[in-house]
């Protein structure tokens, strides 16, 4: 049996699944800033390649 | 599709929101990790970028709500009998044990690898043994074993500053315990008055609290030994490298409160209790909130203002 697209279910857990979906767009910015931060920091070194080192 | 169908065409007025599941963190508790811990991130002599500041002391708080949840999944069978902790989500019928304990155990992965990953591996290694000490230790070992377990909650509920200064440092010196020992040393006078007047709760439940096993006369005697050193302590400490004048203020203010509160709950006796509803407990338990807070709100006061010379000694 199909959920239709305004099912009861997805009224009764809009904030649910609205608080989840903020909370991860929130994860996924706060990584980005992060690694802003530590790549424009002056102490930042990309790791060896194999190529480099050869 | 079925499941969903069949859980769909039942509606339960019961039904878990996003804050059950945010209820599962204890938030009132992670207020707390997140003040403290932000306090010993300031308190450490280096400078740390905001961004990186912000995201170790959410980890930190994620850490310890992660704690919370996987105490409630352990404890949910006593905290259906206590009043204090019959609405929590669990025993509400809100949320089911297991998904506590997905929820618990995945926060506590997440937020010990993003602390190592945003700050260094000893703060994330650190904040793991937190969160072990305080669900495997307390929680499941020595919460049901001990009348002491509120000595042993109280060293779990001590660690944030700890971790917060490694997180800014990625080293270890004596000022970060001393803000454990802080927290620490206030945990169980703190805790003690609160049984001293919730005392059938913890009766019920059958946790082997100091007033059910020892006594209320024995509590109200480790209430104030306990007040005694922690005064010691929290004084001693202003002439640390995290103390200094407006630090031994405020310490010598509170801390002559908290022993005048803790002299009256050991002069009394269950009689004069009842008569006034546990007065003198009731207000001792709240001068230790904001005992606390001024304490470790001072040291940050001091951590703010020594970049423009005036903190400290």
């Amino acid at each position: 049996m199909a959920l239709k697209k305004e099912h009861d279910l997805h009224k009764r857990r809009f904030g649910r699944n609205m608080g989840v979906g903020l909370l991860l767009g929130s994860f996924v910015v706060l990584v980005l800033a992060l690694t802003m931060v530590k790549v424009t920091s002056n102490g930042f070194q990309f790791p060896q390649t194999q190529g480099a080192q050869d | 599709m079925s499941d969903a169908s069949i859980n769909a065409s039942t509606p339960r007025d019961d039904e878990a929101s996003f804050g059950d599941y945010f209820a599962l963190l204890k938030p009132r508790v992670m207020s707390l990790v997140v003040f403290t811990a932000f306090v010993g991130l300031m308190a450490a002599p280096v400078g740390v970028h905001p961004v990186i500041g912000f995201c170790a002391v959410l980890f930190i708080a994620i850490g310890g709500g992660a704690s919370g949840a996987l105490n409630m999944w352990w404890d949910a069978d006593i905290d259906q009998v206590m009043k204090r902790t019959k609405s929590r989500p669990i025993p509400a019928g809100k949320v089911e044990a297991g998904e506590a304990l997905s929820l618990g155990l995945a926060l506590s992965g997440m937020s010990v690898i993003m602390l190592a990953l945003a700050t260094n591996v000893f703060a994330g290694a650190f904040l793991a043994f937190t969160i072990f000490f305080y669900v495997v230790v307390y929680t499941m070992w020595l919460k049901r074993a001990t009348p002491q377990n509120i000595v042993i909650g109280g060293a779990a509920g001590a660690f944030p500053p700890v971790i917060g200064w490694i997180a800014a440092t990625g080293t270890m010196s004596v000022e970060p315990w001393l803000m454990f020992a802080l927290t620490f040393m206030w945990t169980p006078p703190h805790f003690w008055a609160l049984a001293l007047f919730m005392r059938s709760d913890y009766d019920d439940a059958g946790v082997p609290m100091l007033t059910v096993t020892h006594g209320r006369r024995a509590t109200r005697v480790h209430i104030l030994v306990y007040t005694v050193l922690l005064a010691i302590l929290a004084v001693g400490t202003a002439f640390s490298g995290i103390g200094g004048p407006i630090y031994l203020a405020i310490a010598t203010v509170m801390n002559g409160l908290f022993l005048l509160g803790a002299w009256k709950i050991f002069r009394r006796n269950e009689d004069d209790s009842e008569v006034d509803d546990f007065k003198a407990e009731r207000s001792f338990f709240k001068l230790s909130l904001l005992y606390l807070f001024l304490h470790f709100g001072a040291i940050l006061v001091e951590a703010s203002l020594k970049p423009y010379g005036l903190g400290g000694w």
